[in-house]
């Protein structure tokens, strides 16, 4: 295997890889998230039977791996990205684990949603679904998205993409309700097919390259005719467009996500479109940046419709999950706004990688931003639900006077998924619309903004339904609504609590942003140039 | 030899899409099952034909002899085969299961979680 990016003999690299002793032992920490998930998911089968023992051994697998993404935060933060390749065998043979700051954020916010969830669930999960296997699948699915996040090598990739999928399938179908059939049908299909199309371009790109590993691919995909790598880009995009529901291709989401428990709706809302934005990332700008170059258009297209369609679709429920899932549609679309920020024609050299920094940067944290905010909108839906007993708007009016902390909490919600200064969503927008501004892109910029303005008049819609006004649509203003029931001591305890800390953890992280602009201008960099994370995944590579 | 397995792959693309796109469960199960398998002969491809030489190295060298067979492929394709099936089988029980439970195949009468007589969003405010 021949290559010009690195600067081994043919002959020579079976010879070390024979010879190469054992990897450092720091560099475990990239797997860490994995392996816990894996492991704890397989324990917690075998625990099938123990009710009690089930949720907080869960709970202590899911804070270690939040411990271990947060190690590695701080890892990355440091020393920049960290790799380790497996089975004693050298890249770009073994199949590699790598970690910069893009999949290190990206991989604790999953985690922190998690464990949220995972406390939520306690209100929630019936005594049936505890032998149904609901936190072995909610394990598996971590273990899913943190592999897809931590892996450098492409066909892994696909792979974790399918222990994803069919970790939800369980999740989406536990119960076997009718609506909820009726939901994971259309799921189900719509993924596989995407998720078909990725290992599609995959092939293409094996067919093309003759390497899967992404670190490699950086260097050999350079070499690719324009033709053959527009192809394949387009094939990624297409495949992620669907995963990441992307307009037109975001059917299956407001199709599933209402269908079941609120539990599931908060983890998928939160972290199954990230996934796939996140690998549109990924691949698109650091392994086919000039096949990215090139669909710009299309991106910026897919990008304006879903930010533009996905509040729009929110404003036309009544259905309150459903409201939500369409505001996640809209977040996607921000996500892909930055990766259609590119500098102009006449731009070249730093200025025009420190435009495209910025738009990745933005992407990056607004993708950060997204699963915790929806996460928590989720979860709150699901309390508002609980306390009215029922998912149609049109009836849960008067709830400020049940629930005056909920009442707060969805204001600050509203807030922050619009986008609106000082809470978390407000800072990747911001420097989503500088980098607009300095790409010259004007269609961008001004959809960030209407995204943002239709937003809030969604969310805040919601808020005036559901809290500020006395009582269900219809009624006179001195009827109350007598649907509504306070919350019992347990779902407050672990239904309320879980939710107030993750509340609290987007209003400190939107108070001081710092650290974030930091992160974000790094994952940013380490995506356009990609230097680190090559020499991360060769270090161990003998020259 | 690669023309004709591109022409193959292309009649399974077509024939799966077809399939895909019908209204009847049953059918986009077909689909399914035609499009993994047109998957499958796309990374064989990818991974070009060479004579029959097996990957085996002997035990004097350290690399397979000039022309060896590629094994890559062979293992990505027993990867996806095996998840691929796994999925099948269970897009396969829930299409039964939705089946019995909303006793239609036809995606058009499945609006159980989209309902077609869905209520006009609230006016006020």
């Amino acid at each position: 295997m021949e290559t010009e990016g690195s600067s081994y003999d043919a002959l020579d690299l079976p010879v070390a890889m024979i010879e190469a002793g054992s990897v450092a032992a720091g560099e475990w920490i990239v797997v860490w998230p994995v392996a816990l998930a894996l492991l704890g998911a397989g324990l917690l089968v075998m625990l099938r039977g123990h009710k009690a023992l089930q949720a907080w051994f869960a709970a202590a697998i899911v804070l270690a791996i939040t411990v271990s993404n947060l190690t590695l935060l701080v890892t990355v933060f440091e020393n920049g990205p960290v790799a380790l390749t497996m089975g004693g065998w050298l890249p770009p043979f073994g199949i590699t684990f790598a970690a910069d700051m893009t999949s290190a954020l990206f991989a604790l916010a999953a985690s922190i949603a998690t464990l949220v969830v995972l406390v939520y669930a306690q209100v929630e999960i019936e005594d049936r679904e505890y032998g149904y296997g609901f936190f072995p699948l909610l394990l598996l699915l971590l273990c899913g998205v943190s592999g897809s996040f931590l892996t450098g090598d492409i066909f892994n990739l696909y792979v974790w993409f399918e222990v994803m999928l069919i970790a939800s399938f369980g999740l989406l179908s536990m119960g076997g309700t009718r609506i909820q059939l009726d939901g994971t049908l259309k799921y189900g299909f719509l993924n596989l097919l995407a998720t078909t199309f990725f290992l599609i371009a995959i092939a293409y790109t094996y067919g093309l390259t003759g390497t899967l590993n992404m670190a490699d691919l950086v260097a050999k995909a350079d070499d690719l005719p324009l033709g053959p790598m527009l192809t394949v880009a387009a094939l990624f995009l297409f495949a992620f467009a669907i995963k990441a529901a992307a307009f037109p291709a975001n059917a299956w989401l407001p199709a599933a996500y209402h269908t079941p428990k609120v539990a599931v709706s908060a983890v998928f809302g939160g972290l199954l479109t990230k996934v796939g934005a996140y690998a549109a990332i990924r691949i698109l700008v650091m392994i086919f940046p000039e096949g990215r170059d090139m669909l710009v258009p299309a991106i910026t297209a897919l990008a304006v419709t879903t930010m533009v369609l996905g509040p729009l679709g929110a404003m036309a429920q009544t259905n309150l999950r459903r409201a939500v899932g369409f505001m996640v549609i809209g977040g996607i679309g921000v996500i892909l706004g930055g990766l259609a920020i590119v500098a102009p024609a006449d731009v070249q050299g730093m200025a025009a990688t420190a435009v495209a920094r910025q738009g990745l940067g933005g992407a990056v944290l607004y993708g950060f931003h997204s699963m915790l905010t929806l996460t928590a909108f989720y979860l709150v839906a699901g309390l508002i639900e609980r306390m009215s007993g029922t998912d149609d708007i049109r009836f849960m009016g008067g709830l400020y006077l049940a629930s005056v902390p909920l009442s707060i909490m969805f204001v600050v919600l509203v807030f922050a998924i619009a986008g609106m200064p000082p809470f978390l969503g407000f800072w990747p927008k911001l420097i989503l619309v500088e980098g607009t501004i300095r790409a010259g892109n004007w269609v961008l910029m001004v959809a960030l903004l209407v995204n943002s303005l239709l937003t809030l008049v969604a969310a805040s819609r919601l808020w005036a339904h559901i809290f500020w006004r006395n009582g269900e649509e219809g009624a006179r203003s001195e009827q109350r609504n007598t649907r509504l029931r306070v919350l019992e001591p347990r779902e407050v305890r672990f239904g309320l609590m879980p939710v107030i800390a993750l509340m609290a953890l987007i209003v400190v992280f939107g108070l001081f942003p710092n650290w974030l602009f930091e992160a974000g201008g790094v994952a940013g960099l380490d995506l356009v140039m990609p230097d680190r994370y090559v020499d991360a995944v060769f270090a161990e590579v003998p020259n | 030899m690669e023309v004709a397995l591109a022409g193959l792959i292309a009649a399974f693309f077509a024939v799966s899409l077809y399939l895909l796109l019908s209204r009847a469960v049953v059918r986009m199960l077909l689909g399914v099952v035609v499009l993994s398998n047109a998957v499958n002969l796309l990374i064989f491809t990818a991974g070009r034909l060479t004579a029959e030489i097996p990957p085996i190295i002997p035990g004097s060298q350290y690399v397979p002899i000039e022309g060896a067979a590629n094994p890559l492929p062979q293992a990505l394709i027993l990867t996806a085969i095996v998840i691929g099936f796994a999925l099948f089988a269970f897009l396969l029980v829930l299409g039964y299961r939705a089946y019995q439970e909303l006793d239609a195949d036809n995606t058009d009468t499945m609006r159980l979680a989209e309902p077609t007589d869905a209520p006009r969003p609230p006016l006020s405010y």
